[in-house]
């Protein structure tokens, strides 16, 4: 199995290499997105890191109505959509939006969303809270009693407890960010472009859809993987931290601080990310019920293609996970080098004379979204399968479980939390994935997002208000029947 | 050296890590022996070799003659309790206790599942889960696995360490008196002396590397050699 999700990556990625050597020289537009994406992707990182830390300070040493609520809020993002997020954002910091109509009258000039600022405004909602939680379940690794001791010894707590963990946890938080904003996709499609704002993904993306230049788009694709697998060298497996909730109960004792510094923070980040979800929900409330039937038919495609790729993606995270050893960490990391464009390109230089593009478009999105989510079930599936091995390993292989028996009566019921999270997540994720589906699709295969997209690209705001709505339900209710269904014990 | 009655170790050498244990002796069958030493000394390591978890590096392992070295561990003529771990704990009781007679859920019902747990005392627990009974009953439910199964070989990994010293007396007397009463050989790890001296006629003590060859339980706690004395506190 971990050999099979070895050439499922690595022959897309064959084919690109060799086609990459048809391209021509790189021009200065090449280069620019080049620049670009490491550039936004730095910055995006280093904000998200830098505005995290007075955010997970805040809710560390802050009791208030709402924690729960808004320690949620934080893990929304994850399993959000990006297209509706983005659709959000523009709607508050668009030109119509909140934020201008609030400027207007105070004679101060309009923001613009579009562009760089744009890019990264997106991917900082995104990966702030990514960040936030990385660091609060850092605080929460820190024992209560070492807050106790250090206070009792009057000795700094900052530089004693606070500065060595975030010392070990904030470059992985970083580099994990910054190999997400990497492979930026949907963002740059609908934010970015243009010379000031095109990222290597959305380049691929151009040049195969719309300027037919296989070699470029093979070319840029070679780029994007090796800055992919550079920044994934550097991340090693610290940066993969489990997307687990972080404690709830602990008794940190963190120094004191002002309360304004806090309550403005926990208010603006609170604001940040729940604003967007709220116009979503705002305007696609009116709008849900007077969809046309396209929506309808894509919301269906889009479930199809995200319990499919939920399923691929299981059964082979299962399997290697189970397997665990070097072989399979290796092919459960990979599919992160390897962006949604990049495997899409592979495949579609692999087929494209064997099979129409727009016939691949469903097919292709499901493989390329198992693929993606591979690395994340593996992560939660692997310790969670090992600790039952560890637990009661020895007794089913006394009891004779082998084979199928084993999973049934032992590894699926004991890891059925774990295994339910995972499925929500992918189920979400691929639900609301706007990628390689971009780059086959047309009118009749398109997904609900991609629908999105293409309303709001032709400023129908109320049908991709509506469809927004309609898929942060189906995603957030993908999500949660499967966690659900995880954590009801058999009754 | 030894008859092919009951379990021989000839020459056995079990590595784990950097650790390496040797064993030569012979354990007569329908016996109860104790296996004693310091922590880390081994003991576990030694259970866990004859129960087919770990491949000695050297030696032979035999049952009543037979040489089972290379058999899988469901294949032994061996049933182990553990420390814990030995219910699962999203099954019944009768579920777990029907795993003794085939990996299914099917057995759960049967009449030998409901004898087994009658005579463990559990007679009206069965459709319960592990968590939803007493530490004691799930001991209990262990053993009335280990009862059901047809394993003559019964390897004990301190199995009542968690539980108080009135409960662990109660349970070792249950053990007597039912998987040595049925003629079960028994090897069972334990820290206490008393526990020993309970139901155990000989003492393996695995010390520095080796399992000994059994002795007389009387004898070796009244005048221990100074290894184990020190370990006793004696």
């Amino acid at each position: 199995m971990a050999l099979a999700a070895l050439a499922l990556v690595l022959g897309p990625l064959a084919a690109v290499g060799l086609w990459a050597g048809r391209a021509g020289m790189p021009t200065p537009g090449d280069w620019a997105a080049f620049r670009f994406t490491l550039w936004q992707a730095a910055a995006s990182a280093a904000l998200s890191c830098a505005l995290a830390v007075p955010l997970a300070r805040a809710l560390m040493r802050r009791r208030f109505p709402g924690r729960k609520a808004f320690l949620s809020l934080i893990g929304a993002p994850f399993i959000l959509p990006v297209i509706v997020a983005i659709f959000g954002l523009v709607a508050i910091f668009g030109r119509n939006g909140w934020i201008n109509a609030a400027l207007a009258p105070l004679g101060l000039p309009p923001l613009s969303i579009y562009g760089p600022q744009g890019v990264i405004l997106a991917h900082v909602f995104f990966n702030l809270p990514l960040a936030c939680r990385m660091l609060l379940s850092g605080y929460a690794a820190i024992p209560g009693e070492h807050w106790r001791l250090a206070e009792a010894l009057s000795l700094p707590r900052f530089r004693f407890l606070e500065w060595p963990m975030l010392r070990q946890r904030l470059p992985g938080a970083a580099l994990l960010i910054f190999l997400i904003c990497l492979t930026s996709f949907a963002v740059a499609l609908t934010l970015g472009g243009g010379p000031r704002a095109t990222t290597m993904e959305l380049a691929i993306y151009q040049a195969l859809r719309f300027e037919f230049d296989l070699g470029k788009a093979a070319l840029m694709a070679v780029a994007q993987c090796a800055v992919c697998l550079a920044a994934l060298g550097l991340a090693g497996r610290a940066a993969l931290a489990p997307v687990a909730a972080p404690g709830l109960g602990l008794q940190a004792r963190l120094p004191p601080g002002p309360l304004w510094l806090d309550a403005g923070v926990i208010g603006l980040a609170g604001l940040f990310l729940a604003l967007p979800l709220a116009a979503v929900v705002a305007s696609g409330a009116t709008w849900i019920f007077d969809l046309p039937p396209t929506i309808w038919w894509a919301a269906l495609r889009s479930i199809v293609v995200a319990l499919a790729a939920t399923a691929l993606a299981m059964a082979m995270a299962l399997v290697m996970a189970r397997a665990g050893g070097r072989l399979a960490e290796v092919a459960a990391a990979l599919p992160l080098s390897a962006s949604s464009l990049v495997t899409g390109t592979g495949i579609f230089i692999i087929l494209f004379r064997v099979i129409r593009p727009e016939a691949l478009a469903l097919p292709a999105t499901v493989l390329v979204n198992a693929l993606v989510a591979l690395p994340f079930a593996y992560r939660i599936l692997r310790p969670a399968l090992a600790q039952v091995e560890a637990d009661y390993g020895r007794l089913a292989d006394q009891l004779g479980l082998g084979g199928l028996r084993r999973w049934r009566l032992m590894l699926v019921p004991l890891a059925r939390g774990p295994i339910g999270f995972a499925a929500g997540l992918i189920a979400a994720m691929a639900m609301g994935d706007l990628g390689v589906i971009a780059l086959f699709a047309s009118q009749e295969q398109q997904t609900l997002p991609l629908a999105m997209s293409r309303a709001m690209g032709a400023y129908r705001m109320g049908e991709a208000a509506g469809a927004g709505l309609l898929l942060v339900l189906l995603a957030f209710g993908m999500f949660w029947i499967f966690d659900r269904g995880g954590r009801d014990v058999r009754a | 050296m030894s008859g092919p009655d009951g379990l021989t170790l000839e020459g056995v050498t079990l590595v784990q890590g950097s650790f390496r244990l040797g064993a030569d002796l012979a354990v007569p069958a329908g016996q109860t022996h104790a296996v004693m030493g310091a922590s880390g000394g081994g003991k576990s390591t030694l259970l866990g070799g004859i129960a087919g978890f770990l491949a000695p590096a050297a030696g032979r392992i035999l049952w009543q003659g037979r040489d089972i070295t290379a058999l899988p561990p469901t294949e032994r003529p061996v049933s182990m309790l553990f420390q814990e771990h030995n219910l699962f704990p999203h099954l019944t009781l009768a579920e777990n206790v029907g795993l003794a007679l085939g990996p299914s859920l099917k057995h759960a019902g049967s009449a030998e599942v409901a004898d087994a747990l009658a005579r463990t005392g559990l007679a009206d627990l069965g459709k319960r889960r592990p968590a939803e009974v007493s530490g004691g009953q799930r001991s209990r439910a262990a053993l009335a696995r280990v009862l059901l199964s047809d394993k003559p070989l019964i390897l004990m990994d301190e199995p009542f360490a968690a539980l108080g010293p009135g409960l662990k007396q109660e349970m070792l007397a249950l053990v007597d008196e039912t998987l040595h009463a049925a003629g079960r050989t028994l090897l069972m790890v334990t820290h206490d002396p008393a526990d020993a001296r309970a139901i155990a006629a000989q003492i393996i003590v695995v010390e520095d590397g080796r399992a000994l060859p059994p002795a007389a339980t009387g004898l070796l706690l009244d005048n221990p050699p100074p290894g184990l004395a020190g370990y006793l506190g004696s």
